[in-house]
């Protein structure tokens, strides 16, 4: 995963609430074995379908933060949804509520996911829509998006920004532990579950 | 003060605490299916990992899965290109899979509970966001991502923290014709689809103890469309004797033991929950879905909302652009809406109990004309239950079709979908935009509601049909 710092780049204005996974990436695009290339998929319906979609429009064409309504990656689990946005240039999603897989998944792909109030959206909406070239910055180490004469606060877990911001990988962290677990597997009761060996039928 | 339910499984599965760091928690089963999956097995590949406990995963092949002609190859290259890269998985990294063709094959959700070995008071996950149906069984259960997948293949643990705890309290009798389904529906109208996010949800009440284990199923599946992380149901005797005999489940002295331990699982008297929602059981008919989120859903007596008469702005927007996609006019009776084709069938609403509940519906009727219906078991198990009962026979004989199992048009991952424009009534379980097919419309119902749909090719409460037989609340 690479790590996040601090982005600049201008933003699109996605004036919609509960954007669900499928639309983020339909499930045909799921087939696929690789981690990479699912640009082609991102909002494919709303980019085949709406011509004045906000990603349609040449002047957000180069955006790389999504500014997005309420309950944003609802539905699926897909990680793809998050792979897709990274692949489509994207490295900041905001909204004012996302939903907690979306955001959890986020946080292993390396895409940056604010949260902001309502009010702060609708003002940076408003911003990007009156300027689209307005540069956005979103400052992970200090917990900030600015732009223009405009900051404002976020609040993100210490240790999920720790991790951002070293671009460390999970597994890793966790194989430090493994004495931890092998201790906890000795005392798990002997009734549990196991699905092998298969039981005959 | 006490603890929820949610609360004590959680803590029995903490494998380290430290302060500023998320708990490490122990993964008793994890599922795993051909979608979600193959990125994570290349992670471990290349980093040089193995499966730390493979006795604790268990696959199978279910979103891709053709229901016509199931012992034949795939003829979609790109699916059967993904079903072929979990066969090599599962053979180099030792996991048991339940191939197409195999008695375990089904819906991940389907074959857990079916195999016994979903358990009540254990941590579920896999990559598959209605992981939250093991949850009926006093199970914390929820879906994952592909990096999440990897991270327990390779630890058997999640990094984690302690969710907020919601109660959605279902006090009273169903009445008759109205259904889990009808349930859960409900609920997420009343609380949203960002409703129960960052909660764990636990169903109490009346209400809910007397449903069945497939009842129970249907409302914890359709958690995380309320936004929950996972939703949950305290373990009592139905949900035993659903276990018992159960090819995975303890047997002898083991089930005497465990049994004991489930019997602890229940919300201390004085735990306290993060909110709490209640619902009255008899006041409940029949819901349907007129928009394109699981929130957006109705009494079927009930009209298509006008979206001026939402204050909310988003909420509006959000209307307005469903009620166009939908091609529905604000007024219009959501009984006098037609559909094309009605589906039956998902991790949400294909068992054995639902399809008993439709057949009891189609029993020397048929199927409308300009309507199509297909009935898609959860599991190969399912449809083996069903043809013993007959229930094969009920459904062709009413002009539905009789399918193989799997997800099927739940999300059309295989060649079931709907064509643009066409409209569906489905016991799946979620109607977003070209969900089951490009431009397709979907109506979420409950089994009930979809079979008398498809004796009338329009949206149909049971108790409507023209010499209805007596349901029972289900």
């Amino acid at each position: 995963m690479d790590a996040f710092t601090t982005h600049t780049g201008t933003a699109a204005p996605l004036r919609r609430s509960n954007v669900d996974t499928d639309q983020i990436i339909p499930a045909e695009y799921l087939k696929r074995i690789t981690r990479t290339g699912f640009e082609d998929g991102l909002f494919v319906a709303w980019r085949k379908n709406e011509p004045d979609f906000v990603l349609n429009q040449p002047q957000h064409a180069g955006a790389s933060i999504l500014v997005a309504g309420p309950d944003f990656g609802t539905g699926s689990s897909r990680e793809h949804a998050n792979w897709a946005l990274l692949d489509g240039g994207f490295r900041v999603v905001i909204s004012p509520r996302f939903a907690d897989i979306f955001r959890n998944n986020s946080t292993k792909a390396g895409l940056l996911t604010v949260v902001l109030p309502e009010a702060d959206v609708e003002a940076l909406w408003a911003a990007v829509e009156a300027d689209p070239a307005l540069p956005v910055t979103v400052d992970l180490q200090a917990e900030q998006v600015s732009y223009g004469s405009t900051s404002v606060s976020f609040s993100i877990d210490p240790y999920t920004r720790w991790r951002l911001l070293e671009g460390l990988d999970d597994v890793g962290l966790t194989e430090r532990h493994l004495d931890d677990v092998t201790a906890f597997e000795a005392q798990r009761p002997a009734w549990l579950p196991r699905s092998l060996p298969a039981l005959p039928a | 003060m006490g603890q929820t339910l949610a609360q004590k499984v959680y803590e029995q599965h903490v494998v380290r605490r430290t302060a500023g760091e998320p708990d490490l928690l122990y993964i008793d089963l994890h599922l795993v299916h051909e979608v979600t999956s193959p990125q994570a097995f290349d992670g471990l590949r290349a980093a040089g990992r193995v499966v730390r406990r493979p006795d604790l995963t268990m696959a199978t092949e279910d979103h891709n899965v053709p229901t016509l002609d199931i012992l034949s190859p795939i003829a979609d290259p790109v699916s059967r290109a993904q079903v072929d890269a979990l066969r090599r998985n599962a053979a180099e990294f030792g996991i048991r899979l339940a191939p197409m063709g195999d008695r375990d094959q089904g819906i991940v959700h389907v074959i857990g509970p079916q195999l016994g070995l979903t358990q009540p008071g254990m941590t579920i996950v896999c990559g598959d966001s209605h992981t939250s149906t093991h949850g009926a069984f006093g199970a914390l259960a929820f879906g994952i991502g592909t990096s999440e997948v990897e991270h327990v293949l390779a630890t058997q643990t999640l990094p984690q923290y302690p969710a907020k705890q919601m109660a959605v309290t279902v006090d009273g009798e169903l009445p008759p014709g109205v259904s889990a389904k009808d349930v859960i529906l409900a609920v997420i109208a009343e609380i949203g689809t960002g409703g129960g996010q960052g909660h764990v949800i636990e169903y109490r009440g009346s209400a809910i103890e007397a449903l069945s284990m497939e009842a129970r199923m249907t409302i914890c599946n359709m958690s995380i469309e309320a936004g929950a992380r996972a939703g949950l149901i305290a373990p009592d005797q139905t949900t035993f004797d659903f276990l018992a005999g159960r090819p995975h489940a303890p047997q002898g002295a083991d089930w005497d033991a465990a049994v004991a331990h489930w019997s602890t699982l229940r919300t201390d008297d004085d735990a306290v929950f993060d909110r709490e929602v209640h619902i009255d059981a008899a006041s409940l008919t029949p819901y349907v879905t007129w928009g394109t989120n699981p929130g957006q859903g109705l009494p079927i007596g009930a009209r298509v909302p006008d979206p001026a008469q939402i204050a909310d702005e988003s909420e509006r927007q959000a209307a307005e652009s469903a009620l166009a996609y939908m091609g529905l006019t604000a007024g219009t009776p959501l009984s006098e809406i037609e559909v094309d084709t009605v589906f039956l069938g998902s991790c949400t609403n294909g068992r054995i109990e639902d399809l008993r509940v439709a057949a009891a519906l189609l029993q020397g009727r048929h199927v409308d004309a300009s309507t199509r219906m297909l009935v898609v078991p959860g599991s190969v198990a399912v449809k083996q239950q069903a043809e013993a009962e007959g229930l094969d026979r009920v459904f062709t004989d009413a002009g539905a079709e009789w399918r193989g199992a799997g997800c099927s048009m739940c999300l059309g991952m295989n060649p079931d979908q709907l064509k643009p424009g066409e409209r569906s009534a489905s016991t799946s379980n979620r109607n977003f935009q070209g969900r089951q097919g490009k431009g397709g419309r979907t109506h979420l119902v409950s089994p009930a509601v979809a079979a008398a749909t498809a004796l009338t090719g329009k949206l149909t409460a049971p108790a409507d049909l023209a010499d209805a037989p007596t349901l029972a609340g289900v």
